[in-house]
């Protein structure tokens, strides 16, 4: 998501800071483009009004025209006007209460909720430590209640037993009871989709919150939602009381303009992002990041981030300590390396975090990045014998050979793999020789700079 | 989804469309009651379009036309509203075709495809429902082998319709079951087979590569199939609704449209849009949760319930 719009958006800027002076006109016309990019980007109209007309009046000030790089400065104003928008600073979600802290999942049909649920159910889990037990109360939708428990047994949460017949208060009920007997520290309700302008079922929903006192009350939106989004979002506002807002499939293209109107339309923050179909891909909502990430300024921190949990600690610690206890690096040591980068969410997903990636999506589909070539390359270092992978100076023209047909591969790849493993090699060596870690440690701090890592070696050496 | 129904389908929509359409009429109204057409008329008048999510484009075109005509006249509420919705009826009429089932085709083979969450196989329930009422013998296949319990959903719309359903375990390979489906379809005489996919969002390539891989399979046992390819478009969805339409004709060859959800205060205006640029007929609108509540698409009585206005044109 957002890369469209903020390829519109850069393009538009791109014109503004490419000009010695500005004058009142030119500013008008780029906020004409900016008015029809967010326009198609779904943002409520009301929204988009206000916008551009505080942006104008900021931007035609004396100090911004006066000033020597004038376009620059007209971003900046945009840039401060959409964290102003989207929020200033991260809010978490309020969990740490007298357990059971008790979450209520609100939304239309389709919207996402009960993968959300699950989502957010391993969140609560695995980052904060925390007993959730998950609750279906979706009597509307076939199947639905067996769907989280399902989810729930892929993710080790405990779901509440179904009982065949009981309606979503009395199933609230009892998930609270078995909460409060059993020791849970959250309780997550799954409710079942309703539109805001059913009125017996937003009656069901507020005897649900009744009964259940929910600390947190999350309307899930889809990000592909159009103008109606502010509309929903006020109406599940003002007759059940929302605390914050789930945005789901922003791993697709819509631009999300939603996600823009919806906080200055409700006041309420947008608390998690849902960035895929596998169960982790929840993210924490940071404004600030996000802004950075519409107008094509990367999200360095967000990657960092996500590598800080998905590679394990000790996994990266072991590697570090053979470097330095002077073993080489082998074919072993890449493998592990490529699953490493495959739990980023490979090539793409860790590209679109970076800076100054977003204008280069185009050719980036051009060079073919995909991400089964860390998978291939995974397939042709197991296609390896285990002396293989220790002594690269075995693979001769026959191994070759057989290495490429175990992996379903041309000869040419393994080459090409090799290459790249030797060259590997070679940094690895003298990256021993100056002490310091391996080869995520030297990794790490060279993303927290800011620095973009040399990838290219895995793309094939292909020039971009 | 036949002539007798009509009443209740048109009250079903209006009722849903209403609450929606009172708003984008009541911007309207309080612009143009009775006033000359001016420049800042026209604007305001774009405004409740693009609330109504027809999109920028769609929009200004809409309201480029209208002004040609009628700029500096006097004119009244009803009658712009009138207007807008001959108009709107217009770019919608060539659209709207019901679904033909083809009874030479042993079987017709229907396709659901359509991003997570758009309401395939609420829809493909709905749709054997119609055709068994309509003495089609229909079998149908739960092909999204993804999401957690679509097969269980699937099984249950079985139950209440009464209609087969041919199944597989989840995480199981779609393009498989779809063979299986086929030649089950074809052993048992059936003369409508529906086939559910998983949501799949249209920028994910391998998600689209193996759409094409269910066609490919499908093809194996009879070439002409899948006869037609529906996409289900939810009335939620914003201007995103034309890279949806844009990526599935192009990787799945989408014949025809479904819109499910107008029964909420979403107005589905994108549908004018697609309609001008895609020209993909739109067999059917979903405006309710059970299975009676799959109605055809009517354009004219779309465009009058856009625009808000009560009962069918003189």
């Amino acid at each position: 998501m957002f890369e469209g719009l903020s390829s519109k958006l850069t393009g538009i800027f791109d014109r503004l800071t490419g000009r010695g002076a500005l004058n009142e006109a030119d500013v008008t016309e780029a906020m004409r483009e900016v008015r029809v990019a967010l326009l198609e980007a779904d943002v409520a109209l009301p929204v988009i009004k206000d916008f551009v007309a505080r942006v104008k009046e900021a931007a035609v000030g004396q100090d911004v025209m006066r000033s020597i790089t004038p376009g620059q400065q007209v971003v900046k104003i945009v840039h401060d006007h959409l964290v102003d928008l989207l929020g200033r600073t991260a809010e978490p979600l309020n969990v740490g209460v007298t357990p059971p802290a008790v979450i209520m999942m609100l939304g239309l049909q389709g919207s996402g909720k009960t993968t959300s649920s699950a989502k957010l159910a391993k969140y609560l889990t695995e980052q904060e430590r925390k007993k959730v037990l998950l609750a279906s109360l979706d009597v509307q939708r076939p199947a639905a209640q067996e769907q989280l428990a399902v989810l729930g047994q892929q993710i080790n949460v405990v779901s509440l037993q179904i009982i065949a017949g009981q309606t979503p208060v009395q199933i609230a009920g009892r998930a609270l009871d078995t909460a409060r007997k059993e020791g849970f520290d959250v309780l997550i309700l799954d409710t079942a989709g309703r539109l805001s302008i059913d009125e017996e079922l937003m009656a069901e929903a507020a005897s649900v919150r009744d009964a259940t006192g929910p600390h947190e009350r999350l309307l899930v939106v889809d990000a592909m939602t159009g103008q109606d989004a502010v509309e929903t979002a006020r109406r599940f506002d003002a007759q059940i009381g929302i605390t914050g807002i789930v945005m789901t499939r922003i791993d697709g293209d819509a631009r999300g303009g939603a996600a823009l109107s919806m906080r200055a339309v409700t006041g309420k923050p947008i608390k998690f992002l849902g960035v895929g179909e596998k169960t982790a891909a929840l993210e924490v909502y940071h404004p600030d990041r996000l802004a950075n990430r519409i107008l094509g300024m990367g999200d360095v921190v967000s990657l960092v981030e996500k590598a800080a949990a998905a590679i394990d600690a000790n996994e990266a610690r072991d590697m570090a300590e053979k470097f330095m206890s002077g073993k080489a690096f082998d074919f072993d040591d890449l493998a592990k390396h490529l699953q490493q980068m495959q739990k980023l969410g490979g090539l793409s997903g860790m590209m679109g975090m970076l800076p100054g990636i977003g204008k280069l999506k185009d050719k980036l589909k051009d060079a073919n990045v995909d991400d089964k070539l860390l998978k291939r390359q995974e397939a042709i270092i197991r296609s390896m014998t285990p002396a293989e992978r220790k002594d690269v100076d075995l693979l001769g023209a026959a191994r070759k050979r057989r290495i490429a047909k175990g992996s379903g591969v041309e000869v040419s790849e393994v080459n090409k793999l090799i290459k790249q493993f030797l060259e590997m090699q070679r940094v690895m060596k003298q990256v021993k020789k100056m002490g310091k870690g391996g080869l995520l440690g030297g990794l790490m701090p060279k993303l927290k700079g800011g620095e973009m890592p040399d990838l290219s070696h895995l793309m094939g050496g292909k020039e971009f | 989804m036949t002539e007798e129904k009509k009443t209740g389908w048109l009250s079903r929509l209006r009722a849903g469309l209403k609450k929606s359409s009172n708003k984008l009429s009541e911007n309207i109204v309080s612009v143009l009651t009775k006033k000359k057409l001016d420049d800042e008329a026209l604007e305001q008048l774009e405004e409740a379009l693009l609330m109504a999510d027809l999109g920028p484009a769609a929009a200004a075109r809409l309201v480029a036309d209208f002004g040609k005509t009628r700029f500096g006249k006097d004119v009244s509420e009803t009658e712009i509203k009138e207007a807008l919705a001959e108009q709107i009826t217009v770019i919608l009429q060539p659209v709207a075709h019901p679904l033909v089932i083809d009874r030479d085709k042993n079987p017709f083979v229907v396709l659901m495809v359509g991003v997570n969450g758009a309401g395939k196989t609420t829809t493909i329930g709905k749709l054997a429902q119609h055709y068994k009422q309509q003495g089609l013998q229909v079998l149908m296949a739960a092909g999204d082998t993804f999401r957690a319990a679509a097969v269980g959903q699937l099984k249950i719309w079985g139950e209440r319709t009464g209609v087969p359903v041919v199944s597989g375990d989840e995480g199981c390979d779609a393009a498989a079951l779809a063979y299986q489906a086929m030649e089950r379809a074809r052993k048992d005489a059936v003369d409508l087979l529906l086939i559910d996919t998983a949501g799949r969002l249209h920028n994910k390539n391998d998600l689209m590569q193996e759409l094409a891989k269910i066609i490919r399979v499908i093809k194996k046992q009879d070439e002409s199939a899948p006869h037609a390819i529906l996409l289900v478009l939810d009335a939620t969805t914003g201007q995103n609704a034309h890279a949806q339409v844009e990526s599935f004709r192009e990787m799945a060859q989408v014949t025809g449209l479904v819109v499910t959800k107008l029964d909420g205060s979403a107005k589905g205006g994108v549908l004018v849009a697609l309609a001008d640029k895609f020209k993909l007929p739109v067999h059917a609108i979903g405006v309710g949760e059970t299975a009676d509540d799959l109605q055809a698409f009517r354009a004219e009585d779309f465009a009058r319930s856009l625009m808000g206005l009560e009962g069918d044109a003189a």
